[in-house]
């Protein structure tokens, strides 16, 4: 790598993390400048940034990723109810669990490839949602969820029977002589973790993440997983085991899969089994392409807009139409209302779903490659004339 | 004994569900390449034209009684269906058997939508890579079910079964097994049901010209293209076939199982799985598998084995779909070259 691309990197990274700290600043004209919203884009651009590490580099496609994303809340709701409200052992815990689901699925999974690898991934995705929902009720809660509750009675009777799913135990907390008044708040050291700090945590966490991801496109290991995309049989041919990189590409996108599932719940200590359903496996596919999937820059893009317009179009209802379109004769204006109104609200996946499929057939290198399509065609109306080489491939 | 064959039963009607829309998704992958995973949601659309033609059929004439009134006061409305108005008690009877009427109405719709939905949308993704084939269906299957939530709500409609195989059939005294083997008749009538179908479809591509073109094209596109046959028309007719065959599998279910609109996702994934169980491709794969799983899922239902392996019923699916895939990477049936690239 030469001096100039790193330096270009470096600048990427720093202007990525301006615009990423300044958010709340700079949405404010867009009405997305509260805290639940940017939390909500920090996380699942996290999560997409894992994604694409595989889906992006490799071109596996897995339909199972909202499983590391559900065993993630799990686990840092479990650190909250047993040991500390603090979120940094949460967060690490979520980050090793979800990374030891991912070694353990990933071994079986990556045998195959093309879509039986996304059918085995979906496989055990909705094998954990339907243990989450039966057996693992204990550990689960089913339904209800998992929640932070109040504290077990400190002067247990040797009889008394200790539910830990509805009492809790946090003992260093409670060695640390921590006083709570009703259900507490997750925290960084005596800072609470709800509004803008929350957010600036994931924020810096999204950032590191950012970094991360950098280092792996432009690294050696970055380049293999960019091969096996291009020519799986070629490497084979030469002598290389795919393998083992296909593993480690696999296990950091589960591991990012568990840390945006630890900040979920950091953000809001609520874990549910709905979270590894397969529909959120299919929105964090949909996050990666509609950005642009193999490109930097793209997941975290892609994330935030669905996001945001999901926020925006959920939240529509009929009587905010009915102003709208209010400067329409009557039969036009409940006609246009009854329309659009299948696509706001409740209708929100409609359009998501609609999204999906305009994003897929027209533009299936995402927001980014639409971004470079149009700055190349202010670039061929300067300059024409001086047309790139176009790479053939080797046959 | 009993139990263990009631279990075979009980596997068998699911079991069906499976194997149908199996076929027709292989249907379409033998074919077209196009892995479907807007199927499911051509099972729900089937589901929800037998609802159609429920409400269709039980349309109420209302007339206001001002002579009698409600407890609440207001005049007493009295509704009689239009069916019977019209034809007496042989509208009544139409009403009753509006399930397996609506079938009638679910072969043309769905050959439609399967034949507008394959020009219209898969036709342009054909060379594309797989993973596009699926992100766009899994977008269409999204849409075609939220329309349907539109119109019809959230929450699951219960349809009935005509009233004469409403009850539950004695299996047991039949082929001498005791009184405890009974069976719901509608469940038979379904497995009865999807085996016509199987049947037809086999039988179809077996025994007609169409099907051996199909066949021939399945086995060597270009050749049969290059014989001056027009391949794609006839696959284009076997991508509504399938959705017909995925259609009245959903319609007959109804009584089962009551429609909602996500019911079309549940059972894509574990056709899926049956499909790849199956063996990419293979027709007599994918129905095999249909009953397989359908049966061991009914096996691990029971509390005996429920006792010994907790949870067992919710995955044994995929359980077995992971181990025969590591095992047997082609399927049961899978042939050789069929998406290995």
């Amino acid at each position: 790598m030469n001096g100039n691309s790193a330096r270009k990197d470096w600048l990427l990274l720093i202007v990525f993390a301006v615009v990423v700290l300044t958010a709340p600043i700079t949405l404010e004209p867009l009405g997305a400048a509260y805290p639940d919203i940017l939390q909500k884009f920090a996380i699942y651009g996290l999560f997409a940034i894992g994604f694409n590490i595989l889906f992006g580099l490799t071109g596996y496609l897995s339909f199972g990723h909202a499983a590391f994303l559900g065993i993630g809340s799990y686990s840092a709701v479990w650190i909250f109810k047993l040991f500390t409200m603090n979120v940094i052992p949460a967060v690490m815990f979520s980050v090793l669990i979800a990374g030891l689901f991912a070694l353990a699925m990933g071994f079986i999974s990556l045998r195959r490839s093309g879509i039986y690898f996304s059918i085995i991934t979906l496989a055990f995705a909705q094998m954990s949602y339907n243990l989450a929902y039966s057996v693992l009720t204990p550990i689960t809660n089913g339904e209800t969820g998992l929640q932070v509750r109040h504290l077990a009675p400190s002067d247990r009777g040797a009889d008394y029977v200790l539910k830990l799913v509805d009492e809790d135990l946090r003992l260093v907390d409670q060695a640390f002589g921590i006083v709570e008044h009703g259900i507490p708040i997750t925290n960084l050291f005596g800072m609470k973790m709800s509004g803008y700090p929350g957010f600036y945590f994931c924020a810096i966490l999204l950032i590191i993440g950012f970094f991360i991801s950098l280092r792996i496109f432009r690294s050696n290991f970055g380049m293999m997983l960019k091969a096996i995309k291009s020519n799986q049989n070629r490497l084979n041919y030469t002598g290389i085991n795919t393998r083992p990189y296909l593993l480690a590409a696999f296990v950091i996108s589960g591991m990012y899969a568990g840390l945006a599932g630890g900040l979920l719940a950091v953000t809001d200590p609520l874990a549910g089994a709905e979270r590894m359903q397969w529909t959120a496996s299919g929105e964090i596919v949909l996050m990666t392409i509609l950005g642009g999937a193999g490109t930097l820059i793209g997941p975290v893009l892609g994330a935030s807009v669905i996001k945001y317009f999901e926020n925006i179009f959920s939240s529509i209802n009929d009587s905010i139409l009915q102003n709208t379109f209010s400067f329409l004769p009557e039969i036009v204006q409940e006609w246009v209302v009854g329309i659009v109104g299948m696509f706001v609200g409740d209708g929100w996946h409609l359009t998501l779903g609609l999204l999906f499929m305009v994003i897929v057939i027209f533009l299936p290198g995402g927001i980014m490659e639409g971004a470079s399509k149009i700055a190349g065609l202010f670039r061929k109306s300067s300059n024409s004339g001086t047309n790139p080489p176009v790479q053939q491939p080797a046959e | 004994m009993d139990a263990i064959f009631l279990q075979i039963l009980n596997g068998l009607d699911k079991g069906g569900a499976y194997a149908l829309i199996a076929l027709g998704l292989t249907l379409a992958f033998g074919t077209l390449g196009i892995v479907n995973f807007a199927h499911g949601a051509l099972f729900m659309l089937g589901a929800f034209c037998a609802v159609t033609m429920n409400k269709l059929l039980s349309l109420e004439q209302i007339i206001l009684d001002p002579t009698r009134t409600t407890a609440w006061g207001s005049p007493l409305e009295i509704r009689t269906p239009y069916l019977e108005i019209w034809f007496g008690d042989f509208g009544t009877m139409l009403m009753d058997y509006s399930v397996p009427i609506s079938v009638l109405m679910t072969i043309p719709v769905m050959l439609i939508i399967g034949v507008v939905m394959e020009r219209g949308l898969i036709r342009h993704f054909y060379d594309r890579p797989h993973a596009d084939q699926i992100l766009v269906t899994f977008g269409l299957a999204i849409v075609l079910q939220e329309i349907i939530k539109h119109f019809f709500g959230a929450n699951p409609i219960p349809q009935t079964a005509p009233d004469i195989v409403s009850g539950s059939a004695n299996i047991g005294l039949w082929i001498g097994l005791g009184e405890s083997v009974v069976y719901p008749w509608w469940r038979l009538v379904y497995f009865g049901f999807s085996a016509v179908v199987i049947f037809g479809v086999f039988a179809f591509l077996k025994f007609t010209t169409f099907g051996m073109v199909v066949r021939a094209g399945m086995f060597d596109r270009d050749t049969v293209g290059l014989l001056g046959i027009n391949i794609q028309k006839r696959f284009t007719i076997v991508f509504g076939l399938a959705a017909v065959v995925a259609g009245v599998a959903g319609a007959m279910y109804t009584p089962i199982l009551p429609p909602d609109y996500h019911i079309g996702m549940d059972f894509l994934v574990l056709s899926f799985v049956v499909v790849v169980v199956g063996g990419m491709g293979s027709l007599g794969g994918a129905v095999a598998a249909g009953f397989l799983l359908g049966i061991l899922q009914s096996f691990a239902s029971m509390n005996e084995i429920k006792s010994i392996i907790p949870g067992i019923d919710q995955v044994i699916i995929y359980l077995v779909a992971v181990v025969i895939l590591l095992a047997l990477p082609r399927g049961l049936m899978g042939r050789k070259g069929m998406m290995e690239d």
